[in-house]
């Protein structure tokens, strides 16, 4: 027994273990890990097309910040990303939360079919999503606009994508539409995972159905609160595709719908290629705030919800 | 409580579910069935059943188009960094969990880094090292970079998985003689599938539906992914709403068919990472 104990031991320091973790290793390194810390350097050159020029120091970040040309886009971006988070946070969370107290009802039937429908977009490509539903927007056919004055709110039927106030709202809802089934179902894993005993007792004194969400339910569902806004905020942070599909590159008209998804591609990459890229240095700076962004919230918010944690333990 | 006091009371969620639902399968519904119309009457009447069966915009996919090859395009990418996903992780993993070491801990550390970081803040580096290997405008560029960025929630569930293998189970065959790839194949790649099938649905889905590598990697038209080839297609066909509508409808169904066929491992899948099994 102690000799396959110690050849067990003997075996678990055994470098060749190694080998097994280098192929993923390897690409992992030379396709993710070093091109993102070779990016965040690229902020500090000058560069067009694939050239490393000179290095520049923080110019990069002045003129992003600063330089008028620039800058007001820029933070025009900048201010749209929260924005397109703000409501979705709203929107899609909330609304997440509610789907899930309500299929959490074992007594609910036909529960798992809802489950199934509410997940479907999930599965659909964010492009497709986003062209389709242009399509029901489109003001020339428009079978939104058409619900609308069918039902007596024709006052109602705008062009929602060619309006400056309506795109980002518009675009954040089809969004919002299409993930709606994440948060849902990490709420509701949360919610099916409370001990059956919890409401046996709350029945027993009494609790009313707001009590029982209030000290039970909500308390154990704070946790997933954090992981739903963790995924949410890095989502929307890192989102492109559905401003690409609903309001191009430029995220029309007037960049009403621009964010720093869709302002990284242009400043960094745009469609010039295979010829070049327009500004590297500048596109590197604008990657390396997203990266900073991320870091601090995903941060700040873990902090948060652990804090969460403890107060509950502690209250427990 | 009496049956009868309890309907009303789930009348309310009923109606909210209810119409969710509708609003979800309402653009869906409006999408496949204005895809069998002519323009005229998508037109004149967007909701109703199509008069007569019109299948022009699926023909002149399969004619005129280049969907077919964007469609196989796609179809080889997502296999081969599926397998290479799978495979990798689950190699490193088994690495992973156990080789204990410092050294091990810290490569644990350093790929579930990964997850809290969107690889396409490094598209810039990624654009001149796949100049630089001579990959740009091939499909093959997407292979290794799918793969790295695979590589940490993979990681992240195999590793889990793998622990719950009791280590006696290893351990003996070692001792019995059996050489650790010998254990790997035998033993943990058969008692791993229900892990390999999560890591496999979250790429899938991931994968398949990218636009943003094809994007800005791609442009030669036979070399396009699906996704790439139908943000073509929408542009081109723009004025030809049965087209337009038949493209979306071909590049949804594959996923919604088997999303349908296995909707409880496709959630496991799309929340894993977040929600603990």
């Amino acid at each position: 027994m102690a000799r396959t104990r110690n050849k067990g031991i003997e075996l678990s320091r055994r470098p060749f273990w190694l080998l097994y973790i280098l192929p993923g290793l390897a690409l992992y390194l030379v396709f993710m890990a070093l091109p993102l810390a070779n990016s965040l350097r690229l902020s500090f050159y000058t560069g067009s097309g694939f050239q490393i020029d000179d290095f520049i120091g923080f110019d990069n970040y002045r003129r992003l910040f600063f330089d008028p040309d620039i800058s007001a886009q820029f933070w025009n971006a900048f201010r749209n990303t929260w924005v397109f988070f703000g409501i979705t946070m709203l929107v899609q969370n909330s609304l997440g939360l509610g789907f899930a107290l309500l299929l959490s009802n074992k007594n609910l039937r036909g529960a798992a079919v809802f489950r199934t429908l509410i997940f479907i977009p999930a599965t659909i490509a964010i492009v497709v999503c986003g062209f389709l539903w242009k399509l029901l927007l489109d003001p020339n056919w428009g079978s939104v606009n058409l619900l609308l004055q069918s039902v007596g709110l024709g006052k109602l039927a705008v062009p929602w994508l060619g309006l400056e106030s309506t795109t980002l709202p518009v675009i954040t809802l089809v969004s919002a539409w299409e993930w709606m089934g994440i948060p849902t179902m990490i709420f509701l894993a949360a919610l099916q995972g409370i001990p059956d005993d919890y409401f046996e007792a709350a029945q027993i004194d009494g609790a009313s159905g707001w009590q029982v969400f209030r000290f039970i339910k909500l308390p154990l569902l704070l946790p997933m609160v954090g992981v739903v806004s963790i995924l949410t905020f890095t989502g929307n942070f890192n989102a492109f595709d559905i401003v690409y599909a609903m309001a191009g590159a430029n995220g029309a008209p007037n960049f009403s719908a621009d964010i720093l998804g869709t302002y990284f591609y242009r400043t960094g990459i745009a469609g010039k290629h295979p010829v070049g890229i327009p500004d590297m240095g500048l596109g590197a700076a604008v990657a390396t705030i997203i990266f900073i962004v991320l870091l601090v919230g995903v941060v700040l918010m873990r902090r948060f919800s652990s804090q969460d944690d403890s107060a509950k333990v502690e209250r427990r | 409580m009496k049956p009868a006091m309890r309907l009303p009371r789930y009348l309310g969620s009923y109606l909210i579910l209810g119409l969710w639902t509708i609003l979800v399968l309402g653009p869906l519904y409006v999408m496949v069935i204005n895809s069998f119309k002519p323009q005229i009457e998508i037109f004149s009447s967007p909701f109703g059943w199509p008069k007569k069966w019109n299948f022009s915009g699926y023909l002149a996919l399969w004619n005129t188009g280049h969907f077919g090859r964007y469609f196989v395009n796609s179809l080889i990418i997502t296999i081969l960094s599926i397998s290479g996903t799978v495979l990798c992780a689950t190699l490193a993993s088994f690495g992973l969990v156990n080789w204990r070491t410092k050294a091990s801990s810290l490569l644990s550390l350093l790929f579930i880094a990964g997850m809290m970081i969107p690889i396409r803040i490094a598209s810039i580096n990624l654009l001149q090292l796949m100049k630089f290997l001579g990959l740009l405008d091939k499909l093959g560029s997407l292979l290794p970079i799918y793969i790295a960025m695979g590589m940490p929630m993979a990681v992240l569930i195999m590793s889990e998985y793998l622990r719950t293998i009791p280590k006696e189970l290893t351990q003996a065959a070692y001792i019995d003689g059996a050489g650790s790839l010998l254990i790997f194949r035998k033993i943990i790649l058969p008692l791993a599938r229900p892990a390999l099938a999560t890591v496999a649905i979250f790429n899938l889905v991931n994968i398949w539906n990218d636009l943003w590598f094809p994007l800005i990697f791609i442009h030669a038209d036979d070399q396009r992914t699906l996704m790439l080839g139908v943000t073509r297609l929408f542009g081109q066909y723009q004025t030809d709403w049965t087209k337009v509508l038949a493209t979306l409808t071909m590049a949804t169904i594959p996923i919604l068919l088997l999303y349908l066929a296995m909707s409880k491992q496709f959630i496991r899948g799309l929340t894993a990472g977040a929600v603990k099994e």
